[in-house]
């Protein structure tokens, strides 16, 4: 009886040890989650979540304060992999907060535009550029088509085009293959 | 000539059907009236236009430069006048339009000047930079810019340097009939790769199913003053591709994700040594080049054709038939579908083959995977397509790149053999893809955050310069104040700064009252005309920039 | 569609067509050596695989004809009989067919999609549930001294009056049971062999039968319909784990031959085990998986609860193909000459 105790005893010990070496031996350093979950954000900055941009949204879920389908751009998908990451259910995106879009980029007509740097201020990528007083103009490769500018033009001058699909774009679509009789 | 062959692993035997386009002589297809000249027709950046609507061109001047260093320009393939600059129908199986210029021939096919390059007398640099100008591209499929190529890079030299006849594909047999009737030309080609790459080595390989072809090369290889090898080798396909007929030839293998240079070969397809040949002896750019037209024609043969001649002209050339079920761009296994036949014949095409339901029924319906590995069996890169096909479908992309997804060179065997008639290759193309666009899509965000948390750094900057700013400000007005009276200082601070409001408010009425003239105002005519100028440019930038954009430029 | 625009001729009907083409040879013997009986087992599975592979295909919205002609659902019909006993009454064929057609395989997701050899999972649910029944073996014809005629054999299957003395005197215990028989009753292999059931090597009439299934596995390799690893690593499992154990003690472990050419091993090793849908697909995983069925083949028969072990071995093993596919990759162009022939 007493050997078996001891016997336990000493197994205890050992395991204890093995795994608190390896837990110091292999101790992974992994993103912090939120940090995981801005990987996943698609970076437009454009608040639809109803925080300040993409980090702080991550930073809210990251601490179970809001909640995983809040994100317009990311779009279905998005969520998906949110969801994946998090081990939770998919849900349906929250529509309170937008809907998805096609990838729009913005466009500023430059015969409208008075140069008030309203809109530079607004961008969250800093992808305006122009100086007051002086035309301003979107870089476009910069503009993550996050539409913030939109609302503050005093003359309505900037719109948002849809990217449309052309040859550097284009993408091999998945093979349609029937294997079940059409409803 | 016994010289050991190697076998690779996979490949498959189509039926050749090359014997009905290959006993017709090479015709010189007549000019259309009008030329559509693609300025992305190799890979890396598309050309740039270098000429405006409504200038007159010649036969072999630049209209596209090259732009950067993995791109080649384009020429006029004849002479006559630009019509336009912009978006056009181009040989791409999406039938999407990409940038093009057009020109309407003026029928005299006029040449602009020809200088012969005395390539031995010439810095080698020099010498790629003119090539790349005069257009060269490889001929054999992938037409990536020969003078990267032809850069022998940090090691210096290429020791062997190995020209690609092998024409694996079935139907096509414009690198057959090139061999046959222009073996000269491209042994002369090969002499100046040979000169660029310093090599030692030449070897010519060549399927079997071509005799005459391996004859003419051997005629023509036996006047040359350095030792070239032609060598024949089994019409096993993929053999033509450059990794198998590297193999074959050396029986050395090309390092996973490496070039072959990096194991001191180079790999050129016979049309691009005589492009190149041309280029240097008689200053000719690359304005043309054989194509096949076979399958369902009344009279399959080969074509020498100027780029930028409409597929439709070259199907009515062969005698067009009736009961036509499309046009592929290239041979049966690799080709695609053209979505229009009015798009132009570019530096990829070599055979433009036409299907009837006779030479090419249609596929039959596919069936579930039942991993019987034929697949495996069949692939030159040796790997497990049946796998990568689960994950591609699944969209598990990161596990299809863990098993080797972008080592499948496309060329088609899984497919053909696959009992259950899976359209595989799609599925790696779109794998392929999704990837590619993913990885951008990672790149444009990671962009997005890099630059959002700069701005809020900058936003901090500001903020905290601006109170130190204040704060020093303060500090100097109290010591100031310390050394005025406090009573007298405040209220004269409060009445200097109302004066200055007043003054600033009487400044603004006169100006207001002054009725100045505005400075588009009493203009010189000459100033006026350039104001004009300035807004139609606008005009034309507002158009464009209302139009998709072309590139992304992240 | 995009390329390749032309295809080989080959098609899933014509790999199954010739798997069942090359199981004629077998089938030729079996009558010839056992009676006509397995003509009517084989035609009854046949019956109730296409009903069964029909129904399934309706109520899961697939169209019936281009799954009902690719013939899969034959083979493994065929697959099934040739396993049963060939006097097993009609009602085990049914249950056994409809469990490996709808259960094993269209559960499981249908044509390439099922983890287990549908075959096999009808066969092992029979086995586990109706031991008794799945010994109604008839014996060699050698052996017999009144075979049965096509009518008779189809009414012991059917369950017709079938006098109880016939039925005897046509049923014969298999050799691999008259080998289990004897040992558990403490008899040694050289004692049991004298039986008149045991032939040179693996049993009167089992042996012919076992190489006619040989043969028809020749030609499904000549045909490269199936590769050469597993059968072969199937039979040196079988032939090393046994002549390992005969080697050591030869009174309670069968030869080697013995043991390949009792009755099922040739039938798993070029028909069973070979089926691509549930086996491993990379080259070296194919060995594994052949090495792996037949060493537990040889296990089950000597420690395991039942006669014969073929049909769990493989099931086992198909269990274990996911992992042997994953740690089995086989080198990719460029990787495998890449590490022996640096750059120059």
């Amino acid at each position: 009886m007493l050997a078996a105790i001891w016997v336990m005893v000493i197994l205890a010990i050992v395991v204890g040890v093995v795994l608190g070496w390896s837990a110091v031996r292999f101790k992974v350093e992994g993103n912090p989650l939120a940090e995981k979950i801005d990987a996943i954000l698609p970076q437009t900055q454009c608040g639809q979540c109803g925080f300040p941009g993409c980090r702080p949204y991550a930073e809210a879920i990251a601490s179970g304060e809001a909640d995983i389908n809040l994100c317009p751009p990311g779009g279905e998908e998005g969520m998906k992999k949110l969801a994946e990451l998090l081990g939770v259910e998919p849900k349906p995106l929250d529509e309170t907060h937008g809907t998805p879009k096609p990838k729009s980029i913005a466009f500023i007509d430059e015969q409208i535009c008075i140069g008030c740097t309203l809109c530079i201020q607004a961008c969250p990528v800093d992808a305006i550029s122009g100086a007051a007083k002086q035309m301003h103009t979107i870089i476009a490769s910069e503009c993550t088509g996050c539409e913030l500018c939109v609302a503050p033009c005093p003359v309505n001058c900037i719109s948002m085009v849809p990217i449309a699909e052309d040859l550097p774009r284009w993408k091999w679509k998945h093979p349609v293959v029937m294997l079940k009789k059409m409803s | 000539m016994s010289r050991k062959l190697f076998k690779f692993k996979g490949g498959v035997h189509p039926p050749e059907h090359k014997a009905e386009s290959n006993k017709r002589p090479i015709h010189t297809a007549p000019l259309p009236p009008k030329l559509v000249i693609p300025l992305r027709q190799h890979i890396g950046n598309p050309a740039k236009p270098v000429v405006e609507v409504g200038d007159h061109v010649l036969k072999g001047q630049l209209i596209g430069a090259a732009d950067g260093y993995i791109s080649t320009a384009v020429h006029a393939s004849s002479s006559g006048t630009v019509t336009a600059i912009g978006p056009a129908l181009v040989p791409h199986i999406s039938g999407l339009p990409d940038d093009c210029i057009t020109i309407e021939v003026d029928g005299r096919d006029e040449w602009i000047a020809r200088t012969p390059l005395d390539y031995r007398a010439m810095e080698p640099a020099n010498l790629r930079m003119r090539l790349r100008d005069m257009g060269i591209a490889g001929l054999g499929g992938a037409v990536f810019p020969s003078a990267v190529k032809l850069d022998p890079g940090a090691a210096h030299h290429c020791p062997t340097l190995i020209i690609n006849g092998g024409e694996c594909e079935p139907w096509i047999t414009c690198d057959d009939l090139l061999m046959r009737t222009r073996a000269d030309g491209i042994l002369q080609g090969v002499a100046i790769m040979r000169h660029l790459l310093g090599s030692t080595e030449v070897l010519v390989g060549i399927e079997d199913n071509k005799p005459e072809a391996i004859a003419a090369m051997r005629v023509a290889a036996a006047k040359m003053d350095f030792p070239v090898e032609v060598i024949a080798v089994p019409a096993h396909y993929p053999g033509g591709g450059a990794k198998q007929m590297i193999e074959v030839l050396t029986g050395k293998q090309v390092p996973s994700g490496k070039l072959s240079t990096d194991i001191g070969i180079q790999v050129f397809n016979v049309g691009t040594a005589y492009a190149l040949a041309r280029a240097v002896h008689h200053g000719e750019p690359l304005i043309s080049r054989l194509v096949t037209v076979t399958g369902h024609v009344l009279r399959p043969q080969n074509f020498e054709v100027l780029f930028g001649t409409p597929l439709h002209w070259l199907i009515a050339l062969a005698g067009e038939r009736g009961g036509t079920t499309g046009v592929l761009m290239g041979g049966p296994m690799m080709g695609l579908p053209m979505p229009n036949l009015d798009v132009p014949v570019v530096k990829a095409t070599n055979c433009i083959l036409v299907k009837s339901a006779e030479l090419f029924p249609p596929l039959p319906k596919a069936l579930p995977c039942i991993r019987c590995t034929r697949c495996a069996d069949a692939c030159p890169a040796e790997l497990q397509p049946q796998e990568l096909f689960r994950f591609a479908k699944s969209g598990d992309f990161g596990r299809a790149q863990e098993y080797h997804l972008f080592d499948c060179i496309e060329c088609g065997c899984c497919s053909y053999v696959c009992p259950s008639h899976i359209p595989l290759v799609d599925y790696y193309r779109y794998a392929k893809s999704e990837i590619w666009a993913r990885e951008k899509e990672k790149r444009a965000s990671d962009l997005a955050r890099d630059r959002h948390e700069f701005r809020l750094f900058r936003l901090e900057r500001e903020k905290k310069e601006k109170a130190e700013k204040l704060a020093a400000k303060a500090q100097a007005k109290r010591a100031e104040m310390a050394t005025e009276p406090a009573a007298e200082g405040a209220a004269s601070d409060t009445d200097a700064k109302k004066a200055l409001i007043a003054a600033a408010l009487a400044r603004a009425q006169a100006k207001k009252a002054e009725v100045a003239p505005k400075n588009t105002d009493n203009l010189s005519p000459d100033t006026q005309h350039e104001i004009e100028e300035i807004e139609a440019r606008r005009a034309k930038i507002r158009e464009l920039a209302r139009q998709p954009l072309s590139e992304d430029k992240s | 569609m995009p390329a390749p625009f032309i295809l080989d001729r080959t098609s899933v009907t014509q790999v199954m067509a010739w798997v069942l083409a090359a199981l004629l040879p077998g089938i030729a013997a079996y009558v010839w050596l056992f009676g006509p009986g397995i003509l009517v087992t084989l035609s009854l599975a046949t019956v109730t695989a296409l009903a069964a592979e029909a129904a399934m295909l309706k109520a899961r919205g697939y169209p019936a004809k281009p799954f009902l002609t690719d013939l899969s659902a034959i083979v493994t019909a065929w697959l099934l009989a040739l396993s049963l006993p060939s006097l097993a009454p009609w009602w085990l064929i049914v249950t056994g067919t409809l469990f490996a057609i709808v259960v094993a395989k269209h559960l499981y997701g249908g044509l390439g999609q099922n983890i287990f050899n549908p075959a096999m999972v009808g066969y092992a649910v029979l086995i586990v549930s109706f031991p008794v029944q799945m010994t109604q073996w008839a014996g060699p014809l050698e052996l017999t001294s009144t075979p049965l005629t096509l009518a008779q054999s189809a009414s012991v299957i059917f369950g017709g009056d079938v006098p109880k003395a016939t039925l005897d005197a046509v049923t014969m215990a298999t050799p691999l049971d008259a080998l289990r028989t004897g040992l558990l009753q403490q008899h040694t292999v050289d004692e049991i062999l004298v039986q008149p059931i045991f032939g040179h090597y693996g049993g009167t009439g089992f042996e012919w039968l076992a190489a006619a299934f040989l043969l028809g596995g020749f030609v499904l390799w000549a045909l490269r319909i199936i590769s050469w690893q597993v059968p072969l690593a199937f039979l040196a499992g079988i032939w090393l784990t046994a002549g390992f154990l005969h080697f050591f003690d030869a009174g309670r472990f069968g030869a080697p031959w013995f043991h390949l050419f009792a009755p099922s091993v040739m039938l798993g090793a070029f028909f069973i085990a070979t089926d691509p849908v549930t086996g491993a697909t990379t080259p070296r995983g194919k060995l594994i998986f052949g090495l792996g069925a037949g060493f537990l083949t040889i296990v089950i028969r000597t420690w395991g609860g039942f006669p014969d072990g073929v049909a769990f071995a493989i099931l086992l093993m198909n269990l274990c193909v996911p992992l042997i596919d994953q740690y089995t990759q086989p080198l990719v162009y460029g990787e495998a000459k890449a590490a022996k022939a640096p750059p120059a």
